[in-house]
């Protein structure tokens, strides 16, 4: 059983590209309409409740509202274009499309096509991530090398969230069953982890909760790159995503081999 | 045989879901340079065997090996070798016809100057030349297929696997794909193919295997199987009632089967059974020499699904 799942593994560092560069391929062709509708959201949100909140609100942790927030949606746009993209887009490729299943015909294992897949999720973040760091950067409420600084953890957001998403689609039978996902795990942690008011505004023990979810590590992270501040405990923060990003590739892989391959 | 003569061998290869057997007991070997058929109505396990020799199902009990690697274990290694043509499309409909050869070549980490090398005699050989900057999703049946056929050959594989190649395809485009699969057989590529017409079994392959419920019923050469279980001509009568004209002609007949309304008369010497029927209103009686259908007719006596 050990080998037959060793065999699904990546079979080297580099297979994954060439599943990448398909997904690219495939971006380019509709990449104007894709970086519009990736990016709507996120900036309407920011300059909707940066604006129109952040006069009332008045200053949070020292600076403007409206630079607080641009923070939590650099964090929170990479949290779900990655996880979007693999719900909707890798699991049309895994199952409607047979995409997949014509790569596994090839000298590919599963584990190649998910790590192609992460990365591809991932290299999505960093876009929209990067895009609204630009908008915040324009207005003057970041600095711009500070969009720089940030953009290690963005990429590693974008590869937490496409693993998370990945276990999410190795299980669902249909798109029916991703909204428990959306609704139930990745909207809470938005307002749970800091991303549009400070995570001290939680009780307590909510707050220990809280802090163990992604989300919290991105902002942590993400924030004082883009005020650029001094980051505290940066190792641990580092530390934790990985662990969010590896555990569930491997979780996911072992499921998608169950799926695909009985 | 000598390993390195067999491209595929399989030995008491079982395979079940839950407390369905799909394969049972399944073996049989195909030597480099054949064309071998599995042939059988759906449900029969043929695409279960043919996905089993990529690696993509274990068997539960068995021996498989392909290209002299062991399968499941070093599939992988294998794959090198095979091209597949999978019974679903999975062409990427957004994609041009080019761009699908090209970023298949890369799955196989072939660069692009090799690709690009290769694309125009693989476009030929698919007759499709006029096609290449054509979105797939515009392409006809028949192209789509010749894309996955051409797709199937740009690791220049020792060995093919073709799962129903021509399913789904009207005559013509069914006629252009076996012409240029006997291309294929003549510069010496394995081919294994599995397939539900009795026509192109007939045609294509050296060898067969007849499949039901994953058990081998029968194996050989078409014509030595139709030979050994037939051997004689083939009337079939419909227009009555079977089971009174099965009594009418039993005397001149070495095997009769009725299947539906129509009765499958196997007789040596047919004129006699064309004498007895004449006369009687109504019947449409068809005099042809036997083929496969009549062989998985007696074999399980019933008659292949379409």
């Amino acid at each position: 059983m050990g080998e037959s799942y060793a065999a699904v593994m990546p079979a080297n560092a580099y297979n994954w590209i060439a599943v990448w560069r398909r997904n690219f391929l495939a971006w380019k062709k509709a990449a104007l309409a894709s970086i519009l509708g990736n990016l709507a959201d996120p900036i309407t949100n920011l300059l909707g409740l940066g604006f129109g909140l952040g006069l009332i609100v008045g200053r949070v942790e020292g600076t403007s509202y409206i630079a607080f927030l641009a923070a939590g949606m650099v964090a929170t746009s990479a949290m779900t274009s990655a996880t979007f993209e693999t719900m909707y887009a890798a699991f049309a490729r895994m199952d409607a499309k047979r995409t997949w299943e014509a790569i596994l015909s090839t000298q590919l294992t599963l584990g190649d096509i998910v790590l192609g897949e992460l990365a591809w999720a991932a290299s999505k973040s960093v876009l929209a991530g990067t895009a609204i760091g630009i908008v915040a950067a324009t207005l003057g409420y970041a600095s711009w090398p500070s969009i720089l600084y940030a953009m290690p953890t963005i990429a590693l957001t974008g590869l937490v969230f496409a693993s998370l998403a990945m276990v999410v689609i190795s299980l669902a039978p249909s798109y029916d069953y991703f909204v428990f996902y959306q609704t139930l795990f990745l909207t809470p942690m938005v307002f749970l982890c800091g991303a549009v008011f400070p995570m001290s505004q939680l009780p307590g023990s909510l707050q220990h909760f809280a802090g163990m979810l992604p989300l919290a590590h991105s902002v942590d992270l993400i924030r004082p790159a883009m005020l650029e501040r001094g980051a505290d405990s940066v190792a641990l923060h580092v530390g934790t995503l990985c662990v969010y990003a590896v555990l569930p590739f491997f979780v996911s892989t072992a499921l998608f081999r169950r799926r695909l391959l009985r | 045989m000598n390993m390195s003569t067999v491209a595929i061998d399989l030995a008491d290869v079982k395979k079940s879901f839950g407390d369905k057997v799909i394969v049972n007991e399944l073996s049989f070997s195909v030597a480099r340079g054949e064309c071998f058929g599995l042939l059988g109505p759906n449900g029969a396990g043929k695409s279960t065997i043919a996905r089993m020799l990529l690696g993509m199902i274990s068997p539960d009990a068995g021996k498989i090996t392909v290209l002299n690697e062991p399968v499941p274990s070093r599939a992988r290694v294998a794959r090198v070798r095979i091209g597949v043509v999978p019974q679903f499309d999975n062409l990427e409909l957004e994609f041009t016809v080019r761009e699908n050869l090209l970023v298949f070549g890369r799955y196989f980490g072939m660069s692009v100057r090799k690709i690009e090398e290769v694309v125009p005699s693989l476009l030929e050989f698919a007759r499709l030349e006029s096609k290449a900057d054509v979105r797939v999703s515009e392409l006809s049946g028949g192209m789509k297929r010749r894309l996955t056929l051409a797709r199937a050959l740009l690791n220049d594989p020792h060995l093919l696997v073709m799962d129903e190649p021509t399913t789904g395809l009207d005559p013509h485009a069914r006629h252009l794909i076996w012409e240029r699969l006997r291309v294929l057989l003549a510069r010496g590529k394995t081919i294994l193919l599995t397939t539900h017409f009795m026509e192109e079994a007939e045609r294509l392959c050296d060898r067969l295997c007849v499949l039901e419920g994953g058990c081998k019923i029968a194996e050989g050469k078409p014509d030595a199987l139709i030979d050994e279980h037939i051997g004689c001509n083939v009337i079939e009568i419909y227009g009555g009632d079977p089971h009174q004209l099965c009594e009418l002609v039993r005397p001149y007949a070495r095997h009769i089967e009725v299947s539906g309304e129509t009765l499958f008369c196997y007789a040596p010497h047919p004129e006699q059974v064309r004498v007895k029927l004449r006369g009687r209103a109504g019947l449409r009686i068809l005099q042809r020499p036997p083929n496969l259908e009549d062989v998985f007719l007696r074999l399980t006596g019933r008659e292949m699904e379409k």
